[in-house]
């Protein structure tokens, strides 16, 4: 007993020596990564020099938390993390049971979304539900959506796209300029700008498409920026970095939204408020998300689809089937575009003004990283990480609680990429395969059972 | 005893033509000609190194050849010339279908829709190169229940049917070569290439893969040209043996004839030309042996 | 042609910073197979490091010479990025390695985005201008060559010796080479994999770091986002000269670097980075592995 009682005593010991020595060494290397960066502080002077602010304090604590943080990890965390591991190993494998909630999740999710403006209004008025509206519903909505046509590319066809901003701005261009040069309306130039993105991606898909892997990522990413850069420069046609502004509003068959006596507040009789136009646009851009997962859906189950994935697995054994491997990627690649381009024109109607800030690379990290973190191919996973990252983000700007803690000159907005960036790592780091890691087959003899993530592929193109 | 099948040639689907296939310096296929007959399957065996892959991949689009022509000549009478085809129209167009030395499946796809995808062209024109599909036209349910059977049809005759809504990658080894297979069937063959079917299976698979392949060949009279190492495989079912050394063809004819032939028994053995008889001596002495058993 | 000789001048300058960005990139990607999205933004981090540092040598010692101020720019500035980039490789790459191809190229894109929102929030938002450092201007056959202009070549072509002598003739670069070839087998063989792949990480930073500095004296101003442009020309340079080969990766930095600076100098300077892309893109087409990457064989 005794003996027993002194291992574990010296066991324990052993560990918070252990755990001493690591908080140390994290205590360093934090000192080191931050002394230049935390401890002082480049700013300019009146004259315009650079001068040295010092915050050595501010340093300390990022030291003193790395160090009690690590030694806490090691301590506690760790060992109850293995702890976990090993009864999870132990315990047999519990096959997860198909409830009403999971097999009816996705019409259940639409439904709330439908309901979603309403429910807005009625707790927080009409012109209080802009804020919930706009910013997180449809900002929401749009990334969804975008990440849903990368999908098809990515997550589908396996193919690595590092340019899908560009067919976003390609489709919000196309709105842009045709209306204001030709006035043409939202409800026609739609389907345009959709196409007109489509032909980019297959101008620019089939000179890249042979090339493989990280390859393809590159010249997609250059594509890209070749587009964002012909926006900044072709100033006579585009403006420039000065975008194009002024572009005309979409209209609910012919009613337009505006102060006018048959406009939609003056036709039902409502309160004038640019409220009615971001709900309008809501269901307009849940309709677009609807119809590219609809479309997606019911693509899977078509040939086509299923010769995207079995792309993503083989492509060596696809043209042994005779499937020709070139056409079917240019349609993976031109169906993604398609459903950028539209998403596109919809973020031109949004804001009313376009320029190639906006159609940055980042934008294509972003949405790629919302394809990822979702689960490669799976439509739910990724609305779930669209409604994670960019709601989270989101939340930011809504913090101003923090002001208090941390005082007037605090503006949570200054952390929200860093934020999103780590979060970015975080959630990759602990779920590899995203949050839906598994696969839905498209067809089935007996029982439909999901394919589990260890056994999908990532594509080599 | 000796006969070659020179003599009983009668309608051949495969004509390869003094095939050469070189690599940067190396010949690794060297003025290689055979013909494979219709409805009979065809080994192309050889040690290590010799060229078989090679050999096929030229045959199915893989690799382009340095010389020679291929001709592939259907039922219907149309023929084909492969080495100008692209690898995957040989499938489409002239109707070749092929299985890999190392498996390659979908693996993240459920058996059966490895089966679905083996019928893509079928499934495209039926769909309306999708859009008809997409708008929900009858023609493409229909086509789509026809490719389920035929994919059931295949997944009973290889013995999978039990795995059908598995992901590929969790079948055993044995069944991945058998699904691989039944993919190429899918495909609607009229010549299917084999490469090392047998590799890796154990006694009792590799007897059931000798009986899923004359089943094949009895039922939809496709034609089979495989490579192997297994022997029991090749001299128990083929009807004709082309051997293969250094990218030359040693050997040609009927699995007896092959088997004697001093040339293959000295490619195989690695023995020189005055101790073959000696060691032509020692093989039938075996063969007797395992004749006695096998009866 | 003194006018071409002057752009070639200026392109070899703004080339060997591309060049030595480069080789982080295709080490890196070379060794474990991955695009290291957050190199480009070790390389701002490490002029961050070289302005504070020269800050420091300015606000507090004074008097310091030019030589041993700019050496110990580059020393800190190595430290330091080296430090960083063995952080990230054990934080957010290695528990990702070995599985899912794109989950590493996730944690780097959102790395990058730590590292100069990092920056901005510690260091502030605007540009950071420094007086100059070296600022004699020499006249060689009616062409002009600024100092700083050859310091940064003869920098270069040092660094680059170095480092080959490190990679072809030590055991650790043998070691690098193995774990390139075949991480599983190295392992097998008594190759410290895991050591190897944080001195490569290591090597990388340091030499960004480096170009960092370079950037920094050239151009005298750095500001957070300088990482992206630069990292994605030293990107398309590692790419442009075969991802994985290091001479491919200087040729490919030199390349962009003439490029830019002759399509500047002849055609109008706001294409110049859509000419950069566009040859990337043409090169590509016809020769898929780069200029000096070995061409990857279909195996059927």
């Amino acid at each position: 007993m005794a003996n027993v009682a002194s291992t574990t005593a010296s066991a324990g010991s052993e560990l918070t020596a252990r755990a001493l020595r690591e908080a140390v060494f994290a205590g360093l290397i934090t000192l080191g990564l931050f002394v230049l960066f935390v401890g002082l502080k480049s700013d300019q002077n009146i004259r315009n020099e650079l001068i040295l602010t010092q915050r050595w304090g501010l340093l300390a604590i990022f030291v003193a938390v790395a160090m009690v943080g690590r030694f806490l990890i090691v301590v506690y965390v760790q060992p109850r993390f293995a702890k976990r591991k090993a009864a999870k190993a132990a315990a047999p494998d519990v096959v997860k049971k198909d409830t009403f909630f999971t097999r009816q999740w996705p019409k259940i999710a639409v439904v709330m979304l439908l309901l979603y403006p309403p429910v807005i209004v009625s707790f927080v008025g009409v012109q209080g539900s802009l804020k919930w509206v706009d910013n997180f519903g449809i900002q929401i909505l749009i990334y969804v959506m975008l990440a849903w046509g990368l999908n098809i590319v990515v997550g589908l066809a396996g193919l690595l796209d590092l340019g899908y901003v560009a067919f976003y701005a390609v489709g919000a261009y196309s709105y842009a300029l045709l209306s204001s040069y030709f006035g043409l309306s939202f409800w026609v130039l739609l389907p345009v700008a959709g196409l007109l993105a489509a032909l980019w991606g297959i101008v620019l898909g089939f000179p890249v498409l042979r090339l493989r892997g990280d390859y393809l990522a590159i010249v997609t990413l250059a594509f890209g920026e070749i587009i964002r850069l012909v926006l900044i420069n072709w100033t006579e046609v585009t403006k420039g970095t000065f975008g194009v502004s002024g572009i005309a509003k979409a209209t609910l068959f012919g009613i337009k939204f505006d102060a006018s006596k048959d406009g939609f507040a003056a036709l039902f009789d409502l309160p004038l408020s640019s409220a009615y136009y971001k709900i309008f646009l809501f269901y307009l851009i849940l309709a677009l998300a609807l119809l590219t997962a609809f479309v997606t859906i019911r693509l899977r189950r078509m040939p086509i689809g299923r010769a995207w994935e079995a792309l993503r697995e083989d492509e060596i054994a696809c043209r042994s089937l005779g499937i020709n491997t070139v056409t079917t990627k240019l349609t993976a690649f031109a169906t993604g575009a398609m459903f950028g381009g539209f998403a596109g024109s919809f973020f031109a109607v949004r804001q009313g003004f376009v320029s190639p800030e906006s159609f940055v690379f980042l934008e294509s990290a972003v949405i790629l990283a919302i394809v990822v973190l979702g689960g490669m191919g799976s439509l739910t996973g990724i609305a779930i990480a669209a409604v994670v990252m960019i709601g989270g983000t989101e939340i930011l700007r809504e913090l101003t609680f923090l002001k208090m803690i941390f005082g007037p000159a605090f503006t949570p907005e200054l952390y929200r990429m860093l934020i999103f960036g780590l979060a970015m790592v975080t959630v990759m780091v602990w779920k590899p395969r995203g949050f839906v890691g598994s696969r839905e087959p498209t067809a089935f003899l007996r029982q439909r059972r999901a394919v589990s993530g260890s056994f999908t592929k990532e594509g080599h193109g | 005893m000796a006969i070659g099948t020179e003599a009983m040639k009668k309608d051949p689907i495969l004509k390869v033509e003094r095939l050469s296939m070189r690599f940067g310096g190396l010949m690794a296929i060297n003025d290689f000609s055979f013909e494979a007959e219709r409805g009979e399957i065809t080994a192309l065996i050889g040690p290590n190194g010799a060229g078989k892959t090679t050999v096929f991949n030229c045959i199915t689009g893989f690799y382009k050849p340095t010389m020679g022509m291929i001709t592939l000549r259907q039922n219907s009478g149309d023929e084909f010339l492969l080495e100008r085809l692209p690898d995957f129209e040989i499938t489409k167009k002239a109707k070749v279908a092929r299985t890999f030395q190392n498996i390659r499946m979908f693996s993240g796809l459920t058996v059966l829709e490895n089966l679905l995808v083996a019928q893509h062209n079928k499934l495209m024109r039926a769909s309306g190169y999708t859009i008809l599909g997409l708008l929900g036209f009858p023609t493409y349910r229909e086509a789509s229940r026809e490719s389920i059977e035929l994919a059931r049809h295949w997944l009973e005759k290889a013995s999978l049917i039990e795995r059908a809504d598995d992901p590929a990658g969790d079948l055993p080894y044995g069944a991945q070569r058998r699904l691989e297979i039944a993919r190429a069937m899918c495909t609607g063959p009229e010549l299917l290439c084999l490469d090392e079917p047998a590799a890796g299976l154990n006694p009792r698979e590799s007897l059931a893969l000798n009986e899923l392949l004359q089943e094949i060949r009895r039922d939809t009279g496709t034609s089979i040209l495989l490579i192997e190492h297994d022997m029991s495989v090749v001299m128990e079912i083929s009807d004709h043996v082309v051997v293969l050394e250094y990218g030359q063809k040693i050997s040609d004819g009927t699995p007896d004839f092959v088997k004697n032939d001093p040339k293959v028994i000295a490619a195989y053995l690695g023995v020189e030309d005055e101790e073959v008889d000696e060691v032509i001596g020692e093989i039938e002495e075996i063969e007797g042996e395992h004749g006695g058993t096998r009866q | 042609m003194e006018y071409f000789i002057q752009q070639l001048v200026n392109g070899l300058t703004l080339g060997s910073i591309y060049g030595m960005i480069a080789i982080g990139y295709t080490m890196v990607y070379g060794i474990i197979g991955m695009i290291n999205f957050a190199h480009g933004d070790i390389f701002m981090l490490g002029g961050f490091a070289a302005l504070i540092v020269f800050l420091i040598l300015t606000t507090f010692i004074g008097g310091v010479p030019v030589v041993l101020a700019l050496l110990i720019m580059m020393i800190v500035g190595m430290l330091t990025a080296a430090l960083w980039n063995w952080t990230i490789e054990r934080v957010a790459y290695r528990p990702l390695r070995g599985s899912f191809r794109l989950a590493p190229l996730i944690t780097a894109i959102g790395m990058s985005i730590v590292l100069s929102n990092f920056i901005q929030v510690t260091q502030g938002p605007r540009n950071k201008p420094i007086p100059p450092l070296v600022s004699s201007v020499y006249e060689i056959f009616g062409i002009t060559v600024s100092l700083k202009q050859i310091v940064i070549v003869v920098i270069t072509a040092i660094l680059l010796s170095v480092f080959w002598y490190i990679v072809n003739r030590t055991p650790l670069g043998r070691a690098q080479r193995a774990t390139e070839q075949d991480r599983k087998m190295a392992a097998l063989l008594g190759v410290d994999v895991d050591r190897t792949i944080s001195v490569t990480f290591i090597m990388g930073a340091a030499l960004a770091a480096v170009a960092g500095t370079m950037y920094l004296m050239y151009y005298g101003v750095v500001v957070f986002t300088d990482g992206f442009a630069p990292g994605v020309k030293a990107f398309t340079a590692a790419v442009l000269g075969g991802i994985g080969s290091l001479p491919g990766a200087v040729l490919g930095g030199l390349l962009i670097g003439l490029i830019e600076s002759l399509w500047s100098a002849y055609f109008t300077i706001d294409y110049k980075d859509v000419a950069t892309f566009s040859i990337l893109a043409i090169v590509l087409i016809f020769k898929p592995s780069g200029i000096l990457g070995r061409p990857e064989v279909e195996k059927v």
